[in-house]
């Protein structure tokens, strides 16, 4: 029997929703700030309807739902799941506001993909946008990057048993530090503090590159947060072409790999144990995979003999795919290039690095490493049963941050989730084909969307049919928070209409 | 005889003259073809090594590397790197941006599909820059629309901060 929701889980539901919608606008004075140092009228006013809206909304909310409750596991997924789809509506208001979006569906697009981390994108003359709204699309794939709700939370909130649970639900499922408000807190540490580094050499770099330095620094500021947020938005609609600088793609290599690293490894870091990096599952898996699928699209580049210079396949097959492996989705060549002068061997490698993603508890999407890694040791350890005699005892470790033994339920786990993945990559590509697309573009955009990287092959533009747009927003919704909250959501709603 | 001598010599100049014309005027302007930025993503193999015209608004910074400059150049559907000698640049009085409309230009040069000397770039080597328009500075139009709503959700919020803060005071 499937039990009807109480009020109190609506109530519950609704005051943290609302306390996330006041983060979100809270947020908004950052670009609004901008506005008014660059003198940009019109978007000062766009980000302030933008603030009013989320305030008004978060007051009625935690007014009308207030309670001092703690949330249980139901709620928390909840209020993650309904979180990003209303920090998406209320996200899109100034980029809406801006005059630089088709429909109110585009902008939901651009903010989804945004918090998302994803990087697909359907602005309109993106090098006629201004400041205040270019640095909002970076800075909304910043705040995705860290976790929407945890970020909100984080900032006003000293941590409460709850907390732990929309942690989880953003699909962090593993905690840098014992107390989840101190984790958040530690990866907004290593992310200002990388913001500081990475903006300052890319900032120096674009100096060096002719750039204005103000037009350099703020470059780099928005190159930075997209590339270690593995999100892909750049301010200028060539993307990383714009530059026409290998340091700069040398240097957003660095930070992309950076941001596909685990937070709890970067801890590691931190504290000196450097040792971790060269044991660690992920760092192996990670390795071995870049290997396998540059070599594929080394392979099929070579064949192709587009690039007749190794140095010169090497600098643009490598920057996609490890572009497209670390989920980020930035481009040193067209969209239509890759349909028109990649052949499918080299997109079939992209694919795969752009499905296989980073590692856990870090900002990409994806598959990811530790389940890869744990599904191969499983497979090892099946192949070794088989091969030994049938009394011999298989023991399979490995080791993320300590040794562990690999357990039945561990492989099950990352089995289903890749099994969910699969399913969704699968799926968007189905509805592209359905709407005429071929069936290697439509894989391709599908997976990007789906693993939240962001490189396109140029079918994503404002001519797609509104419910292939849909297809990817919800893509990307789901593949972000890797499916249970999603789940939770669908059930809750089930209940609410066919429970007693 | 010595009329029809004259006859042929006038008719020889005159075909002379016909290819003279043809070879200085006609024959460059039919190597160079204009083209679209998305004939050249689309069509790249095609243009590849050619002599071509492109031309649309400049875009965001213009980047001196030594002696020469790259300059972005947006047709309207999608912007092309271009590479030409400094002095080239020092015509461009605009480019692109939120308060700007960027110089419109017509540049002549090579396209090439895999730039080898620039790491692979689809890009265009420019041998001669032309600017057709000049930018200037963009008005920014704002709906009172906009303005309205806007004060209207300010005077909100701001309400609702007095009255928050006013029954912290009294919850303290």
């Amino acid at each position: 029997m499937v039990l009807k929701p109480h009020l109190d889980d609506f109530k519950i539901i609704g005051y943290y929703l609302g306390k996330i919608t006041i983060g979100i606008g809270l947020f908004m004075l950052i670009p609004l700030v901008v506005a008014l140092g660059f003198k940009e009228i019109s978007p000062t006013f766009d980000f302030l309807i933008g603030i009013g809206v989320s305030f008004l909304l978060g007051f009625i909310l935690t007014k009308i739902c207030f309670t001092e409750k703690d949330l249980n596991w139901m709620q928390g997924m909840i209020v993650v799941s309904l979180s990003w789809l209303v920090a998406t509506i209320i996200g899109a208001i100034p980029l809406y506001l801006s005059g630089h979006f088709k429909s109110y569906l585009d902008a939901c697009f651009d903010a989804m993909s945004g918090f998302a981390t994803t990087g697909l994108t359907l602005v309109q003359d993106l090098d006629h946008l201004s400041y205040a709204h270019n640095l909002w699309r970076h800075l909304i794939m910043f705040i995705g990057g860290q976790g929407i709700v945890i970020v909100a939370l984080s900032l006003f909130v000293k941590g409460f048993s709850g907390a732990f649970r929309m942690y989880v639900g953003e699909a962090r499922d593993e905690r840098v530090l014992p107390n989840v408000i101190h984790t958040s807190r530690f990866i907004w540490l290593v992310s200002i503090v990388f913001l500081v580094l990475g903006t300052l050499a890319l900032g120096i770099t674009g100096i060096l590159n002719g750039m204005k330095p103000h037009n350099a620094f703020f470059h780099g500021a928005c190159i930075f947060m997209t590339a270690f947020d593995t999100g892909g938005f750049a301010p200028q609609s060539q993307n990383i072409l714009y530059y026409h600088s290998m340091y700069i793609e040398i240097i957003t290599v660095v930070i992309m790999i950076l941001g596909a690293i685990n937070f709890k490894l970067h801890y590691h870091l931190w504290t000196g144990n450097f040792k971790e990096l060269l044991r660690n599952i992920e760092m192996r898996t990670f390795f071995v995979t870049i290997i396998i699928t540059f070599i594929i699209t080394a392979i099929g580049l070579y064949r192709l003999g587009i690039y007749q210079d190794a140095l010169i396949l090497f600098r643009k097959g490598f920057y996609q795919l490890i572009s497209g492996h670390t989920g980020t989705g930035f481009q040193t060549i067209y969209a239509k290039q890759f349909i028109n002068d990649w052949n499918q061997l080299s997109l079939t490698g992209v694919i795969f690095a752009m499905a296989l993603g980073g590692a856990v508890c870090s900002t990409t999407g994806a598959i990811k490493m530790l389940r890869i890694g744990i599904i191969m040791k499983a497979l090892k350890e099946d192949i070794r049963r088989i091969m030994l005699p049938e009394k011999a005892i298989i023991v399979q470790r490995f080791h993320h941050i300590k040794n562990t033994f690999l357990e039945d339920k561990q492989v099950r786990a990352a089995l289903l989730i890749t099994l969910c993945y699969l399913v969704l990559y699968s799926g968007g590509a189905l509805v592209g084909m359905f709407f005429g697309y071929p069936f290697v573009n439509s894989l391709f955009e599908s997976t990007s969307a789906a693993a939240n990287v962001g490189l396109s092959c140029g079918i994503t533009d404002i001519s797609m049919p509104a419910l292939l747009k849909v297809t990817y927003i919800i893509q990307m919704w789901v593949g972000r928070l890797e499916f249970m909250s999603i789940f939770t959501l669908l059930g809750f709603i089930v209940a609410a209409v066919k429970g007693k | 005889m010595s009329h029809v001598s004259r006859n042929t010599l006038h008719v020889k100049i005159f075909v002379k003259l016909i290819l003279i014309i043809i070879t200085c005027y006609i024959l460059p302007v039919t190597c160079y073809s204009q083209v679209s930025s998305s004939d050249l993503i689309n069509n790249a193999k095609q243009y590849d090594g050619k002599e071509i015209i492109y031309s649309g608004e400049i875009i965001g910074d213009v980047m001196v590397r030594g002696k020469f400059a790259w300059i972005n150049v947006n047709d309207g559907k999608s912007a092309i790197g271009i590479w030409l000698a400094k002095d080239l640049v020092k015509e461009i009085s605009y480019t692109g941006s939120y308060k700007t409309k960027g110089d419109i230009i017509e540049a002549q040069g090579i396209f090439n599909r895999v730039c080898a000397m620039h790491g692979g770039d689809l890009d265009i080597h420019a041998s001669s820059l032309q600017v057709i328009q000049k930018g200037e500075k963009v008005e920014e139009i704002i709906s009172p629309r906009k303005i309205k709503v806007a004060i209207a959700f300010l005077i909100i919020c701001l309400t609702l901060t007095v009255i928050y803060f006013i029954r912290l005071g009294y919850g303290s």
